[in-house]
């Protein structure tokens, strides 16, 4: 139990030094990091929102929105299907998750149903799911009822792309604020978590992240005002949208777009040339050019709204046609508020709405208090636990401490390696490794007293202490580790954090308890020159 | 030059700790009953990670926080419920807003109100809103996560020991856990997400503990056949005594000094560790072992380990 072959030496030193080397970098600043040659290792512990600052939103697609966009495209498609077979229908409307009709005639609906099948598509499919299958399945039922329903795999293949789409858009639109490694991703099904370290304005954030972002230009019904049509009777084919900044107003704007957001190839802040109120200028692909020319021209003299998330921002009267496919918007913009809006056009809309489900701010100032108070406790508790030690054990205190330091630094070393996040009960973690990481030591010692008292010399009371010790320091630590994996499997955040550093301290207590200490006690014995060694514990 | 270690604790103790079991029985069942009570009636003083709502944690920038005026302030803004306290230091402010009904959206509105109430007179050390949906999944999480731990660990004992262990185990971690809560209640402390991750690491602690006393009891069983159980537990818990108590003290000074000087935010959650490590060295000792006494264990353990005994003992 005491005699270590040389490679089990080198290797038990070997690891010890890598652990310090990898922790050393985490002692000095970046700056004087970057002078260093770059076969030291350079990588520092990554440090959770909590501690660096930062924000952290959590946010939540709204599924229900994408699919009833996508019945209502089914819908049409069906109309037109219909229309164009000539078949007779009546009650074509999306209900919760599919499309229902009814043929006039009975004996049209088999071939209905068949001529609706030029709307079913094939899934893509993945190596997962084998092929495809149908994205609709259509179905025929009494009365000439035809019932058309996307399919499961047809919704997960939606919301998949839509959360693809949306995680895209939100990075362009993050990376516009200009911080270093915002960190968005996928949560769950329909989830996503965006953090992004050192930006402590959620605000801002919000504004950026949370923005659906649907631009149309649409054309103001010239027939009557939304008033007259609220209390009349709407005209076909239009709706009412109220205005974005001045309360109470409403239009009554054509159903139909002329150019949508998808037309925008950019979009900038700027400053307009007479008022000098900030604007928004934008250009158009030459297609919504096109579009944009044919519609301005034929409504000279006739009001058109731009409409963001459904909002009407302005409602410019058209003064001659627009063929340059260039324009601006001018809202009541502050210069921010034109900023903001020129970013979210340039990133494009979101498929779908986002609802923030869960928001965390930690500023700059807490962050570094936090450090700073952590640093504080670590170096007490340590420095407690030394002298505690030192006055149990003694000279084998003194390896037992050596070993807490090795350990401490393995921790560290580990944690910069994986790119582990070290939070605040991180730090707790590490803190309240330090009281438990003795506890192995403890054991052996505890035990080697024990067997010295029944009679034992000195060699064999250490060899049996260490042996005896074993089984019970891995059956009290599995459990602990039960314990840390749960926690790192359920937790989120700064629990993940506190899990990941408690793991990391139950497999660096338990090597360096084993080997470290172990491998000094065994250099102690040697360089004794009496014959009769006493344990000096 | 000999550098001996200062034995502190008597060895070779005869200390009748199951005898005193009726006592202990006793004593943790009043403990839990209450615990028990004091949740159901006081109950669980929830963070707005299991509630939902809004926090915000300020610095005034000139001097003490008057909190009358802050007050005066936020009251006025229709939130509903709100809590706003002093937090570690006097120009340091914790205020907590109810979930506002009304869904995601409103609950967005809180730290908006409260920022422009405020203005730039103060400076936003952090703001958090957990909406419901978040707050009811974290709730159902956590709980899961504590049943998961516990069950984890019946099973794991089990293998390695007996049952009669594997119960023993399980009843004195429910007992730390009860107990927690219990203290949660009646301080009216808050209850959060790190409480829960508290709870766990309890967990793992408290059973360490237990692990070590079972692992001697284990051990004496093979090696005295002939002894009454009663005594042969005495012995294997005078035995960790010292142990017990030496690694008890070496992680509450680390927890010790976290608590003091780690900072208002984890303060809750090094009490709750504190809380735990007492209590769970109490457990291992007054509830664990004694109940073995209870449930009877197996004497009989020459063919399971054997050849460890053996091995160790050269």
């Amino acid at each position: 139990m005491l005699h270590f072959a040389r490679w089990k030496v080198i290797s038990v030193a070997a690891v010890s030094v890598l652990g310090m080397l990898f922790a050393a970098p985490n002692l000095i600043n970046s700056k004087m990091l970057e002078g260093l040659p770059s076969w030291i290792p350079h990588k520092q512990v990554h440090l959770g929102l909590d501690l660096q600052g930062g924000s952290h939103l959590l946010l939540e697609m709204n599924q229900n929105e994408l699919i009833s966009e996508w019945l209502e495209t089914i819908r049409d498609d069906a109309r037109n299907v219909l229309r164009k077979e000539k078949i007779g229908y009546t009650g074509l409307r999306p209900t919760q998750e599919s499309v229902i009709l009814r043929i006039r005639k009975p004996e049209d609906q088999e071939s209905a149903v068949k001529a609706l099948n030029e709307i079913v598509q094939q899934l893509q499919g993945s190596v997962f799911t084998g092929s495809g299958g149908n994205d609709l399945k259509i179905e025929g039922g009494a009365d000439g009822l035809i019932k058309i329903t996307p399919t499961e795999p047809a919704l997960t293949e939606r919301i998949n792309a839509a959360i693809r789409s949306t995680i895209e858009t939100i990075r362009r639109r993050v990376d516009e604020l200009g911080t270093t490694e915002p960190n968005i991703q996928r949560q769950g099904q329909a989830r996503i978590l965006v953090q992004v370290p050192g930006f402590d304005d959620p605000q801002k954030l919000k504004e950026l992240v949370g923005k659906t972002a649907k631009l149309t230009f649409q054309l103001v019904e010239p027939s009557m005002t939304a008033a007259r049509a609220r209390a009349t009777r709407m005209p076909p084919g239009t709706e009412i949208l109220p205005s974005s900044d001045e309360a109470g107003i409403e239009y009554l704007l054509k159903r139909r777009v002329i150019v949508s957001g998808e037309d925008l190839v950019d979009s900038q802040p700027s400053f307009d040339q007479r008022t000098n109120q900030p604007v928004v200028t934008f250009r158009f692909n030459s297609s919504g050019a096109r579009r944009f020319g044919r519609v301005t021209r034929d409504n000279v003299g006739r009001p058109f709204a731009i409409v963001l998330d459904r909002e009407v921002i302005s409602a410019p009267v058209i003064q001659e046609p627009i063929l340059g496919g260039t324009g601006q918007i001018s809202g009541n913009f502050t210069v921010e508020g034109a900023n903001n809006l020129a970013i979210l056009l340039r990133s494009g809309a979101l498929p779908a709405s986002l609802d923030i489900i869960e928001e965390r701010t930690v500023g700059p100032s807490l962050g570094a208090d936090s450090i700073a108070a952590g640093k504080v406790a670590a170096v007490l508790g340590l420095l407690g636990v030394v002298v505690f030690i030192l006055v149990a054990y003694g000279q084998f205190g003194i390896f037992a401490i050596s070993a807490l330091f090795i350990n401490i630094a393995l921790i560290i070393g580990a944690l910069s390696i994986l790119q582990a996040t070290l939070t605040l009960p991180g730090i707790a973690g590490i803190v309240l490794t330090i009281g438990m990481a003795v506890d192995a030591n403890v054991l052996i010692f505890e035990r080697i007293r024990e067997e010295v008292r029944a009679g034992k010399t000195a060699i064999s009371a250490i060899s049996s202490g260490y042996s005896r010790a074993l089984g019970t320091i891995l059956d009290a630590n599995i459990t602990t580790f039960i314990a840390a994996f749960i926690l790192f499997w359920l937790g989120s955040g700064p629990i993940r954090g506190f899990a990941v550093t408690l793991s990391i301290g139950i497999i660096t207590s338990v090597f360096t308890a084993f080997t470290v200490t172990r491998l000094m006690i065994s250099y102690w014995l040697k360089s004794q020159s009496s014959r009769n060694i006493v344990v000096p514990i | 030059m000999k550098f001996k270690g200062f034995d502190f604790f008597p060895h070779g103790t005869h200390y009748p700790f199951v005898n005193l079991r009726w006592l202990s029985f006793t004593g943790s069942s009043i403990l839990i009953v209450a615990s028990i009570a004091a949740f159901l009636s006081i109950g669980l003083n929830y963070g707005i990670d299991f509630q939902g709502g809004s926090l915000i944690e300020i610095k005034t920038k000139d001097g003490p926080a008057n909190i009358g005026e802050l007050r005066n302030k936020i009251g006025g803004l229709g939130l509903g419920d709100i809590t706003i306290q002093e937090f570690g230091a006097p120009d340091d402010v914790l205020i907590r807003v109810e979930r506002q009904s009304g869904g995601e959206k409103a609950q967005q509105q809180v730290i908006i109100k409260i920022r422009s109430a405020l203005g730039d007179s103060v400076d936003y050390r952090r703001t958090e809103v957990v909406g419901p949906t978040v707050s009811e999944e974290l709730k159902v999480n956590g709980a899961i996560a504590v049943i998961t731990a516990i069950l984890a660990v019946l099973i794991y004992i089990w293998f390695r020991f007996e049952w009669q262990f594997s119960l023993g185990a399980v009843a004195a971690l429910v007992h730390d856990v009860l107990l927690t809560i219990g203290v949660f209640s009646v301080l009216q402390l808050e209850f959060n997400l790190s409480i829960i991750a508290a709870i766990l690491t309890i967990v793992g602690y408290s059973l360490n503990d237990t692990v070590v006393v079972y692992d001697r009891i284990r051990e004496n069983l093979r090696k005295y056949k002939k002894m009454g159980l009663e005594e042969l537990l005495d012995l294997s818990i005078n035995e960790t005594l010292s142990r017990t108590i030496l690694t008890s003290v070496t992680t509450l000074i680390a927890l010790l000094a976290l608590y003091i000087f780690g900072g208002e935010v984890i303060r809750g959650f090094t009490f709750a560790m504190i809380w735990g490590v007492v209590v769970g060295t109490y457990s291992s000792i007054f509830i664990a072992a004694p109940l073995l006494l209870i449930f009877g264990v197996k004497r009989d353990w020459s063919g399971f380990g054997g050849a460890k005994v053996k091995s160790s003992a050269g």
